[in-house]
Parts: C-alpha cells; structure tokens; sequence
C-alpha cells in the first residue's frame, strides 16, 4: 500500500492506505483521533470536518491521496499549553452541544472562518455554518458560542481565564471552576 | 476502554473499596504485567459486581483520593442528566460535587433501573441514589461520631469530612471510614426499570436545605466532548477486531436468493457472512469492509411491492381494518363510547369538523447504528449506545443463546437517540458476526441504513369534530386517531425479534399496539378521545416499521389537538387562550399558559386578525400561535410567532416564548438548553421531516432526501419563562416542551395568513399550494 505524508496538528506524520481511502477513516482508525467522526460518508453533515490549509473541509469523501503535504488540523490539536482555543473556550461556556456528536463540524468550521475573519454579524455567522446538522438541536447555544468567540477573537482577548482543568483520562473536570467562570460571565 | 491502563485502573478501584468484586481483582494478580488480551478477558469476567438494588455497596463507592462513583442504571442522551445525578448525591453527602462521578449503563456494574425513558431520568431514576446517598451519608457520620468519641449530633460534615462541631481539628474523612464498604442494606421496593426505589433509615434532604442541587452546576460531559476527550462508543477497538458492514435488499421484504462471493475477490481480508436472510460483510480494515459490501453481488428475490404509494398513505390509515384500539392496546385498555359524544355534535347548533395528516418521520441519528462485539464460548462483550442497556442484554442473550449473565452490555455515548431508534440495531448484528467469526467485530450502519432502515415515528390521520351551542359553547368533542403502532417495534430491545437481525433470522416479529390520547386536563362536556391502530405494512424486517420517538405519538396527537382547539376558538369568535383557559382544570397548566401570555405579550382577541390590522407587509405575514403539552411530569405552553413569505412559502418561527413547569428544578442551566433542543428539534419535525417512500422501499435515504432544520431557519430567539416549584417533586424536561411546538407554529400559520394547513411537515411547497 501506498504511504502519504501530512502535517497533522504540527507534527509530520504518514499513513499506508489505499488512495481512494477517505482520510476520515486514517484520522479515525489507525490516528485514533476522537475530533473528527463518521456521520454520514456523504459531506452532508459536517461531523468529520477538519482544517486542511485553512479551509474547513469533509474528511469523509477526500481520499487520503489528495492530502499528500498538506497541513492538516483536527479538533483534538486545538488546544495548546495556553489552554483551549477561543472557540472551544465558548463551546464550553455556553454547554453548546447535547449529545456532542456533530460539535466537531461546528466548531471546527467555525475555526476556520473565524481566524480568516472574527469580525462578523449574526447573520454572517449562520451563512458560515449553513448546511451543518445538528439533531439534538442545539442550534441557539451553538450560535451563543459562535457570537462569543468572534468577539472573543475580534479583541484579540486572551483566554487565559477560561482555562478549563480536565483530566484526559476520565473528562472529570472540577466544576467549581466552570461554574466560578459561569458567575463571572 | 481497551487500554490496559484503564483496566488496571478500574480494578485498583474494586481493589479499594472492597466489595464484592475484589475476588475478581485479587484473581488477577500482578496486573501491571496484564497483556492486551488478559485484560479484556477480565473485563468480560469483573463483576458481577454485587449490584442487588438493596445493597448500598451497589450503589456507591469511594477511592483513595476522596472521589465518590456513584452508579446509575440509566444513560444521559445529552441533556446532563448524569451532572444532576452528581448534584444529588453531592447534596445527600455533603461533598463537592467535583468529586462525584457517575457510571451509566454497564449492565455488569449499574442496577437495571430502565435505561433512558420517558423522560424518567431526573423525576424517577435519581429517587434511589437519593436516597442510597442519604443512607449512606448517615452511616459514615455514625460510623465518624464512634471514632471521634462524640454523639452522632455533634457531628458536622463539610466536603466528605466529619469533624466535631466547635472542633474542628477533630475529624475524619469519609475515605478512612469506608475501607470495607457500607456492608448496609436498603428497603428495595422489588421493582426493576423506570420504578425501581430504595430507601434506607435516613431521610434526605428537604428542598430548603439544598446548596448544590438547583444550582447552574456545568455539565460534566461538556468540557470532554468539546476537547476531543471524551470517548464515544465509536472510538472503542478491540485487538483483532473485524469491521463490519450489513447488506439491505433494494427491494423491501426481498431476500437473498444467492451471493456471488467471487465478487469481493479484490479485497483479500472480506469475506461473506450469511445466516438465514441476513448477509454482511467483514474485514479487517473498515474501508474494504465498505468497499467490498459495496461491490457483493446478490440475487434478490422478486418480490410483490408491499407498501401503499405514498400519496396513498392517509387513505390507507383511513380504510385499513382496526388492528387494536385504545380500549384493549396500550399498556392497560382504556373502555371509550363514541355514542354520546357524537350524538351531543349532531344536535349541536354548530358542527365543527377537521381532519390532520403526519407522516412517518425518521430518528435520523446524527450518526446511524453503531455496535461492538466480543463473543466467547460463555460470555460476551457489547459496547452499544443504546438506551437501555439492561433490556438489550437480555435481547443480545437471547440471541446467542446464552445466559443474562454471562452478557456483559456497557453503554458508552454515542449520537443522541430519542426514542427507540436504530440504536440496537448495529449491537445484535455485531454480536450475531462475532459469535460466527469468533473474532471481535466492529458493525458501523452506513448513512443509508441510518435513515432508510431505523424505525419510524408512526404516520396517523386524527380526526377531529366539536359541536357548538347557540352561545358558542363546546357540546360535544370527538378525538379519533388511526396510526400505525408505536409499539411495532417495541420499546426496548428485550427479544431479537424487535431487531432486523433477529426478523431476519427466524424469530417472528411482535404484534403489539399503542398509541395514546392528548393528556391535558381540558374538560368537555360529551368528549371522548381514543386511538385505532391499523396493522403494520410489512411483517418482517420493515424500514417502515414503528416505533417510540421522542415523546412517542404526542408531536402527531398535539399537533392536531392544539389546531382544532384554536379552529372551534376561531368558530366561536374566541381568544384561542381564553377558550383553553375556560376548560382547563389543571392549576399547574393554567398557570403555564397564563405565564406565556404575560412572557410573549399576547394580546386577547380572536384569531386570525384582520389584514387591516397590518400583520405584515410585502410578502411577509406575521402571526403567532399557542400550544399546550403536558407529559411525562412536566407541563408546557408555547407561543410561536412566525414570519411567512408568501412567495416562497417559507416559514420562519422567529421567535418561541416557552412557559415550562418540571417541578423542583434541578439544574436551570440544562434545564434551559434542554428545552431550547426540544424546541429546535419540534420545530424540524414540524417544518422539514417527512419519510419519503415508493411501493418497493423508502426512498430517504440522507440528509438531502430527509431535510433537518437548518441553520439558517433555526429561531431568532428562544424565551424561557422557567417556573420553579419547589414544593413539587421533580418532573420530566427531556420531551414535553417538542410537543407543544407543531400547534404553536401551526396555529401561528392560521393566524399570519388565514390559511390551515392540517398536514405536517409544512414545507415551502405545502405552504404555497395552500396559499394558492
């Protein structure tokens, strides 16, 4: 099997697949990635999106031949030593997301465009995520986050106070944190 | 959940607290030097844990580090119920809630309390752990007030430590004092599922006392699913692992005749699986699973199309023989007489007649059927995100001939179910491969199976007529439903015959019937409400099957109920609020439609308002709707206020204004997103879904053929009027507020434009051949 070569999330890495292999299935598999997931194989939905050079795209339906030396982003490399990326940030300040499983498409999308772009209208903020599904219907919260991290982003804020504490292992969080945070916002 | 580390953690924790398990975690010795292999083979052998209901043990546990496990026989489909569950027994303890984690739906380490149900989470399943947390604060601070040398009176608890009162330096926590367990027994009611209660010698809480439950607690699942943490079901792999992938007939009720197995020659590692009429295919890598299932080659029966077309399908409902009826389906028949209501009618001044159509709608998961298997000669593993856990192991048992309690189910989150959708589905087949190939497989339904082959919400026809009086008045009130059966598939996966898999492979589907009627309190004089069902369109491994979705059968009921009520408002010259208030006997929903007149502004007057009265202008009509639901402990009304452009016919419900009474609140924070996804998710039902389908199968097939709500179309604003009663118990949040949204965008519609659509879903194309 043919090997492709990437960045992924700052780090080179290759995978041995078959070239039409959509890459989902190398970031879910042998990548082991938890960010992206399989909602529909079809780019309907939005849930296995992520960031090829800079542009928020279905992993689903791109073989894994067309992202040879690109530079790739998924969810999972979002967060740096400084703490969750702003939109993360929000996603978890407004609860955005029921059962979680589409929260990749969104907010990942929303990565994309905010960074070209923060300053944008309500408006312009659902013209970015049209076409993303979400069943629980967690739409109002998501469009609360996606307002709170343009602004976030538009004043170049920090987000050093939204650290969240999060032990990788089990997701416990100290929920005194969260809701200290919640008190403040 | 494959790691080894995992594994040793989990046993370190049986190791501490001393309980039942610790034979199992002893036997395994040196269990840093487990392998891959040993350690999985102790994960289908740990436990049973001892998970009687009346053992205190059962539902507690503490480690070393101060944490608190509690252990909850039901699973959150994402609304947070498993962080109310942590706030409730943080409460009952006096301990941080931070320190409180809850283990969901492992049918080897939760008692079987029903699964998610009936929005049953909050007003039903937390009432033992409440209680086992009371008991248990109450032992260790006996057991602190011994050591201590102090009556039990003295002692005070802050954060899991008892110290003497005035005294501060005199204290112990409730790690030292738990080294061998609770060794209590609980008061067990004898019940399993939704009923299930425990109490012991304490008395809890009362609501004044409260510091934590409440409160705007965060979600404890968020920060993980956001961070790409959390693991869901679809991340879990086992070593060795087979990918599978089903195959579905073209046709519905065609069976394979033969299968040319040379066909998936170009993928070396798939082969062909075939029991009786159920074919899959597997591999060792998911995409030459996928690949190669799409590329078998097999002779279909030829079959006579067994579904009506489906301009058919409301005549069909109409005309088909009865097959069951509310006075002897449903969980307990309920005796009905048409006879005097519609005699009261006929006499009438006034007769008022309508009739409402709903579609079959598809659970239409985020992401389709999904199940991980692990059979061995005597025991087997599942990973599943099914709702029910415990029913399923029965099911899956069943399935592989084996005991209840050689099957070990472990519920893990996947994407959100409402209702008995595919979520089994995808465990049975992988469990039915796995026993065959005797490997560890992986089944993932394609988006196609998702939405073509999950059950469906049952389409019905309502037929609806009042009487009025010379003064107006309601004489006589007649509420007919013909649907098919929300039980064609029943309400867990308990038996393989609920299952494709197992119709497939000779176990013969059920025949039970249910419905339901509207459960608000509205008092008519001569009234009889009740349901037929009609008999199923196709016997065996049907994608129009049946079933329970999201506050089952009562989007369809409410839809009608609330239209008609405001169409005899309409005949009567009536404010469509004040004519519900005049016959509603229920305080608590009196008082939720009164709170949504004051949140939305409503002006009293009758409906629709006269275009003089400027409601809109251009193409754009504005109006707005009420709608009531009570169900499942919770009490709703909804105004909708809509905007419709007539050139289009599109309907924008651009603002909600939701009145909602659950009882004591919990969590007011989920609370709120909780109501605002039953509202989003009403308002797609209502709008967008409609289950499409010709005489040979169902034709939505994706998220192009099936459209959800979108974005753009979600409202503008969403108000919440949350009235807290705490001098109630807590009731259901997860389904009531849905079912008030169809009547309120439906009533909305009559009054922007004149027009009643009696047909959901009301779709652009609806809206404008309406308007004509």
């Amino acid at each position: 099997m043919p090997s492709y070569q990437f960045t992924l999330d700052g780090q080179p890495q290759a995978v041995e697949a078959d070239a039409d292999m959509p890459l989902l299935y190398a970031l879910r598999g042998e990548l082991a990635l938890k960010g992206p997931k399989f909602g529909c194989g079809l780019a309907q939905c939005g849930a296995c999106t992520v960031i090829l050079n800079g542009t928020a795209i279905r992993s689903c339906i791109l073989p894994i031949s067309a992202v040879a030396g690109t530079n790739l982003r998924t969810l999972d490399g979002l967060p740096t030593e400084a703490g969750p990326h702003p939109v993360q940030a929000a996603f978890i300040a407004e609860e955005a997301a029921q059962c979680g499983y589409c929260t990749n498409g969104w907010m990942m999308t929303l990565v994309a465009g905010l960074e070209r772009d923060p300053n944008v209208s309500d408006q312009e903020i659902r013209n970015m995520l049209t076409g993303l599904k979400c069943r629980c219907g967690s739409h109002m919260a998501i469009l609360r986050a996606a307002r709170r991290a343009a602004d976030a982003m538009a004043q170049d804020a920090t987000v050093q106070d939204q650290v969240v504490q999060f032990d990788p292992q089990t997701d416990a969080v100290d929920l005194d944190v969260d809701t200290d945070r919640e008190a403040q916002a | 959940m494959n790691s080894p580390f995992n594994k040793i953690k989990s046993s370190r924790r049986n190791l501490l607290k001393g309980s039942a398990s610790l034979v199992f975690a002893l036997g395994s010795g040196g269990l840093s030097i487990l392998t891959i292999e040993q350690s999985i083979a102790q994960t289908l052998a740990e436990a049973p844990r001892a998970i009687g209901p009346e053992n205190l043990d059962t539902w507690l546990s503490f480690d070393s580090a101060g944490r608190v496990t509690t252990y909850f026989g039901k699973m959150d489909m994402g609304q947070g119920v498993d962080t109310v569950i942590a706030q409730i027994v943080a409460e009952e303890l006096d301990i941080n809630v931070s320190r409180v984690s809850v283990v969901m739906g492992d049918t080897h380490r939760t008692p079987d309390q029903g699964g998610a149900s009936g929005s049953s989470a909050c007003r039903q399943g937390a009432i033992p752990l409440r209680n086992a947390a009371a008991e248990a604060r109450r032992v260790l601070v006996t057991r602190a007030a011994d050591v201590l040398g102090v009556p039990v009176e003295q002692c005070q608890v802050e954060d899991g430590t008892v110290s003497v009162s005035g005294a501060k330096d005199r204290s112990i926590t409730y790690m030292d004092l738990i080294a061998d367990g609770f060794d209590t027994d609980l008061d067990w009611n004898g019940n399993y599922g939704n009923s299930l209660n425990v109490s012991g010698q304490a008395t809890p809480k009362t609501v004044d006392q409260y510091q934590v439950v409440g409160t705007g607690v965060a979600r404890k699942d968020i920060p993980g699913k956001i961070l790409a943490t959390t693991e869901f079901c679809h991340h879990v792999s086992l070593p060795g692992m087979l990918h599978g992938r089903c195959i579905r007939p073209p046709v519905a009720n065609a069976v394979p005749v033969s299968v040319d197995e040379n066909s998936i020659n170009p993928w070396p590692d798939a082969r062909v699986i075939r029991e009786g009429d159920f074919i899959a295919v597997v591999a060792d890598t998911e995409w030459h699973a996928i690949k190669a299932s799409q590329a078998l080659k097999v002779n279909w029966s030829d079959t006579t199309p067994p579904f009506p077309t489906q301009e058919e399908l409301f005549d069909y409902l109409r005309n088909a023989p009865a097959a069951s009826d509310s006075a002897t389906g449903g969980f307990r028949g309920t005796p009905y007489e048409t006879a005097p209501a519609l005699a009261a009618i006929s006499a009438a001044a006034q007769q008022i007649e309508a009739e409402y159509e709903v579609p079959f709608q598809s659970h239409a998961r985020m992401a389709p059927s999904m199940g991980l298997a692990d059979v061995r000669e005597n025991q087997a593993l599942i990973y599943s995100d099914t709702q029910k856990s415990h029913n399923s192991r029965n099911g899956l048992a069943k399935l592989l001939g084996m005991a209840p309690e050689q099957v070990r189910v472990i519920w893990k989150p996947g994407p959100g179910s409402y209702g008995r959708s595919d979520a089994d589905e995808a465990a049975f087949e992988a469990a039915l491969l796995s026993k065959i190939t005797k490997r560890p497989v992986r089944v993932q339904w394609m988006r196609q199976e998702g939405h073509a082959w999950d059950p469906k919400a049952p389409a019905c026809v309502i037929q609806c007529k009042a009487g009025l009086d010379s003064a107006n008045n309601i004489a006589g009130w007649y509420f007919k439903t013909r649907g098919f059966s929300g039980w064609d598939v029943y309400f867990n996966a308990n038996d393989p015959q609920d299952t494709l898999v197992g119709q497939l492979t000779g176990y013969a589907k059920g025949d039970r019937h249910n419905f339901g009627v509207p459960g608000e309190s509205y008092r008519f004089t001569d009234s009889v409400a009740f349901w037929e069902t009609v008999p199923t369109l196709l016997d065996r491994a049907s994608p129009l099957r049946t079933s329970h979705m999201r506050a089952p059968q009562e989007p369809q009921l409410h839809f009608a109920h609330e239209s008609f009520i405001d169409e005899v408002a309409t005949a009567s010259g009536l404010d469509p609020i004040e004519l519900r208030l005049s016959h509603l006997q229920d305080e608590r929903e009196i008082a939720v439609l009164e709170a949504v007149a004051r949140l939305s502004n409503w002006d009293s007057r009758p409906s629709p308002a006269s275009r003089s009265e400027g409601r809109g202008e251009g193409n754009i009509l504005r109006g707005r709707g009420v709608s009531m639901a009570t169900s499942f402990g919770g009490f709703v009304a909804t105004v909708c206020e809509v905007e419709v452009d007539t050139s289009t016919g599109r309907i924008w419900p651009r603002r909600f204004y939701v009145a909602h009474d659950c009882g004591l609140i919990l969590n007011p924070r989920s609370l709120r997103t909780t109501i605002e996804g039953n509202i989003v998710q009403g308002t797609s039902r209502t709008l967008c879904e409609e289950v499409n389908f010709d005489e040979s199968m169902v034709t939505s097939e994706d998220w192009l053929s099936y459209p959800i709500l979108d974005v753009m179309e979600a409202p503008e604003s969403i108000e919440i009027d949350m009235i807290n009663r705490p001098d109630l118990p807590p009731g259901g949040a997860g389904e009531p507020s849905l079912v008030s949204v169809p009547g309120a965008i439906a009533n909305a519609v009559f009054e922007a434009t004149g027009v009643r659509i009696r047909r959901l879903p009301l779709t652009p194309e609806r809206v404008k051949a309406a308007l004509g």
